[in-house]
């Protein structure tokens, strides 16, 4: 097990210093830099903000720079915003995207999973046809039709909550359900087609077969194996929901981490670019990781166990 | 050891959900002096030298108070000068100082504004807008010297006169010209002759300089405290001001909070005691949020929504000094023909444009300067004094002029490209020219559209046919939008090039006499209107949704808001 956490972790820091570095030498093709603007500035001021942020530097020396500092977790300052570095921006950011993160996943695994139950233990009668219905709205209709959709019905309409902004609970509620609404779709999908495969498995019938109740049949013996591809799923949605969505983000006022994935590049804010995506990726493969993990805690017959030379 | 993790992962759950979330109370008394303004976007600095935006701008002139301050007609007026005198060639100030306060309870001198001007010129601090002091007799050539150890040198320059580099560390460093020093307390013409006397002496005559004086590169900070801490405006510990209101909360890209400031000079003109901003990007959620009681003023307005809005007074349509034009690359072929590039300005419906597709009560530019700049003579615009330089739709002659440069009805009139950058609004407007220019002229072009940063490319380096632009002025004299079409002026993206063009504006800039300084003015612009390296399209509004309550609201033409006179009624 020792052995296997190790290797992961190896294997992990490898991933972000390749995404790092890829990112480092693609956004620099990029055409115009972080000082172009309509008004064009002289020359020589430009030549002043390059001295400041060592832009003037070669390229490999900028690398060698970034990756060192990347090694001491100093993401550098942001160009645009002069009085922040890359670390306050996340350190900023980040916990308002979690917290939303945390509450979207909680919608998505609290309703995505009944439903998906409810529709397969139902397969073709009304409730399911009403699942599947859901799951494709959620599935096809875009986050930013949803958000307003929300906001005009739950904010303008009923007056339930703020239309937008940050810093009460009930501020939380619709960005969240607004994140949440494509996993929701998404898992109550996955959990109906594997509960139907798994209802089908010989130790379903042998469950029923010795008397069990039909609940515990479902939550005993079939609900662990269909929350496998769930867990699959989920570490890649966490990472995806914990580092924030601009369209939710925009829509909803929310001061998190999302808008910087499309305001850094169109700035050209080269230190924002490179630290949100090393961000995100380092999250990506850490999620990764605990999703391998909490395989073995699910599934006994997956254990990391040394492989024993024959 | 599953029931540890679970237990820690709840824990961590509820301390992010509950400790990160302050929950404030939005709601306020309706009779409070208290505005809650949508700046639409996080400031990208609180620091003054180093603003650049209108959203840093707005934040500025809240916080700081500079030698003059903008009146709600934009004329300025005293402020931390209480007086001055200039010389009889317009190039010496003598600024007198009146008894103001800093936040930290130090008063504000002379010494604080030369060393707020010099810190913004110097080359270390990189300051984009520097340039809003290169009227400073020296500033252009101290910002633009070379530090070497403590002191800073003029650039060397080889035999024929192009500065010299070296190589470094595999990068061109300048080299600087050790007999030529800049000593910026001798060479920089601004100087503290007392606690209360600021002397400035400038390059040139500069008849804007008072209008200069209000702007936030040019405000004062406080020596003793940024001269000691270069972090000082990264937080709000160190932030002193000596404006009309104290910044007390900055949450980033969510709200920013002032309140009235007790050390204000002019503290019994300041009615309002509370101001939120609120970084509300999207124009439809700023709406809601205006049409449910969350903020009282906003910058942005859905434009679809504008006429109806301004109908039933939730909105007003404030002048903007910018003008929207498209340029052309007079050094490619057939945009190298002015008899093509004025056929091309003639066969735009302007009108149609305006009142169908931007709907924000535009304004069909006529000629390149817009409305909103005064004149030399007392309550004159420089716009009515020059007149219009063409018809709007005038097919008829476009059509005539098409056949004089060789292609009679579009005949064998090559298809060019249109550029503009990703946006709805750039996308209706030119799908709307290319049909006007098919229709009226016969001829084609195909839409190119491009990424902000790519677009901006392509046409600093000339690779465009047409190409869509907007300027907005940097100050409110007609000068700002005319020297940028100086022969290789580093915003005059077109190639064109005209010696009396450049010698006209070389010739206002040191004239001294109003009337002349405008005549000349008026004869460059109209250069310019019969050369048409550019077709003018419209000049901008700045449409804002405004609660009644709100009285006295002042956005000047630049777009800055200045709430130090506002009030809620």
């Amino acid at each position: 097990m020792f052995k296997f956490i190790l290797q992961r972790v190896l294997s992990m820091i490898l991933v972000i210093l390749i995404v790092a570095s890829a990112t480092f030498f693609m956004m620099r093709l990029l055409p115009s830099g972080p000082f172009s603007r309509e008004k064009k500035l002289p020359a020589q001021i430009i030549k002043n903000l390059e001295a400041r942020y060592h832009l003037d530097d070669p390229l490999w020396k900028q690398y060698v720079d970034y990756m060192g500092n990347l090694l001491r977790f100093n993401l550098g300052p942001s160009f645009k915003y002069t009085d922040r570095t890359v670390n306050n921006i996340i350190n900023d950011g980040f916990p308002v995207s979690a917290i939303l993160g945390v509450v979207a996943v909680i919608l998505a695994v609290g309703i995505g999973i009944p439903l998906g139950i409810w529709g397969a233990l139902k397969q073709n009668g009304w409730q399911d046809n009403l699942v599947m219905f859901i799951a494709l709205l959620g599935v096809s209709v875009p986050n930013f039709i949803m958000a307003v959709l929300l906001m005009f019905i739950f904010a303008l309409g009923l007056h339930l909550v703020p239309a937008a902004g940050w810093g009460s609970v009930r501020q939380v509620i619709l960005p969240a359900f607004t994140l949440a609404g494509y996993p929701i779709a998404f898992i109550a999908r996955l959990v109906r087609s594997s509960m139907l495969e798994v209802l089908r498995q010989e130790y379903i019938t042998t469950a029923r077969a010795k008397g069990l109740s039909e609940r515990l049949v479902i939550f005993r013996h079939a609900l662990r194996n269909i929350l496998i591809p769930v867990v699959t799923v989920l570490g890649p949605l966490i990472a995806a929901v914990f580092t924030g969505s601009f369209v939710v983000e925009k829509i909803f006022a929310i001061p998190g981490l999302g808008r910087y994935y499309v305001t850094s590049i169109n700035d050209r804010d080269y230190t924002v670019i490179l630290g949100v995506t090393i961000f995100y990726s380092a999250l990506l493969v850490f999620m990764n990781f605990l999703v391998d993990l909490t395989y073995a805690w699910l599934d006994p017959r997956i254990r990391y166990v040394e492989r024993k030379v024959s | 050891m599953r029931k540890a993790l679970s237990l820690v992962l709840i824990a961590v759950f509820l301390v992010s959900f509950f400790g990160g979330v302050s929950v404030v109370p939005s709601v306020k008394a309706a009779v409070a002096q208290e505005v809650t303004y949508n700046l639409g976007t996080e400031p990208a600095t609180i620091d003054p030298a180093v603003s650049q935006g209108i959203p840093e701008a707005n934040v500025m002139l809240q916080t700081f108070d500079g030698l003059t301050r903008l009146d709600n007609k934009n004329m300025p007026q005293p402020a931390i000068a209480k007086s001055w005198t200039i010389s009889k060639d317009r190039k010496t100030y003598i600024f007198t100082l009146r008894d103001a306060f800093w936040t930290n309870g130090t008063p504000v001198t002379a010494y604080d504004f030369e060393y707020a001007w010099k810190r913004a010129l110097s080359p270390e601090l990189a300051a984009v807008y520097a340039y809003q002091l290169y009227y400073i007799y020296g500033g252009e050539a101290f910002n633009t010297s070379i530090k070497v150890g403590s002191k800073y040198y003029v650039q060397a320059v080889d035999a024929k006169g192009n500065p010299l580099t070296k190589k470094e560390g595999g990068k061109d460093v300048p080299v600087a010209d050790l007999k030529k020093e800049i000593d910026p307390s001798k060479n920089v013409g601004v100087k503290a002759l007392t606690a209360k006397t600021l002397k400035v002496y400038l390059q040139s005559p500069t008849a804007y300089f008072l209008n200069l004086t209000a702007f936030p590169t040019l405000m004062p900070v406080c020596k003793a405290v940024v001269s000691t801490n270069d972090k000082w405006a990264a937080d709000l510990t160190n932030y002193v001001t000596n404006g009309p209101f104290k910044l007390t909360q900055w949450s980033h890209n969510d709200k920013m909070t002032f309140v009235k400031n007790p050390t204000y000079w002019d503290k019994n003109a300041v009615k309002l005691t509370k101001i939120t901003y609120l970084m509300v990007t999207d124009e439809s959620t700023a709406l809601s949020m205006f049409q449910s009681g969350q903020m009282d003023v906003g910058s942005t307005v859905p434009l679809s929504e504008l006429p109806k809005l301004v109908a039933s007074g939730d909105a007003q349509i404030l002048p903007y000094l910018g003008t929207y034009y498209y340029q052309m690359n007079v050094t490619k072929k057939p945009f190298n023909d002015v008899r093509v590039r004025k056929a091309l300005n003639l066969a735009i419906d302007r009108k149609a444009i305006v009142t169908s597709i931007t709907k924000g009560g535009q304004v069909p530019a006529l000629a390149y300067v817009p409305n909103g700049i005064a004149d030399a003579a007392a309550g004159s615009d420089f716009r009515t004094v020059g007149g219009t330089f063409y018809k709007d739709d005038d097919i008829a002659t476009a059509k005539a002029l098409l056949a004089q440069a060789g292609y009679p009805n579009g005949k064998g009139f090559p298809t060019f490209t249109l550029l503009f950058n990703t946006s709805n609004a750039h996308q209706s407007i030119a799908e709307a020219i290319q049909q006007m220019w098919k229709k009226n002229l016969g001829i084609t072009c195909t839409l190119k559209v491009e990424e902000w940063g790519v677009y901006l490319d392509d046409r600093n380096n000339l690779n465009y046919q047409v190409a869509r632009a907007g300027w907005i002025g940097d100050y409110m004299d007609p000068n700002t939008f005319l020297d940028m079409w100086l022969t290789n002026g580093g915003n005059n993206g077109t190639g064109w090039s005209n010696k009396t063009y450049d010698a006209l504006i070389a010739k206002a800039k040191a004239t001294v006499d109003p009337k002349a300084r405008m005549a000349t003015l008026h004869a460059a612009e109209k250069i310019l209107m019969t050369e048409y390296p550019i077709i003018p399209i419209y000049f901008y509004t700045n449409p804002v949704l405004i609660t009644k309550h709100v009285k006295n609201f002042y956005q000047s033409t630049l777009g800055f808001v200045d709430w130090k006179n506002a009030y809620m009624g």
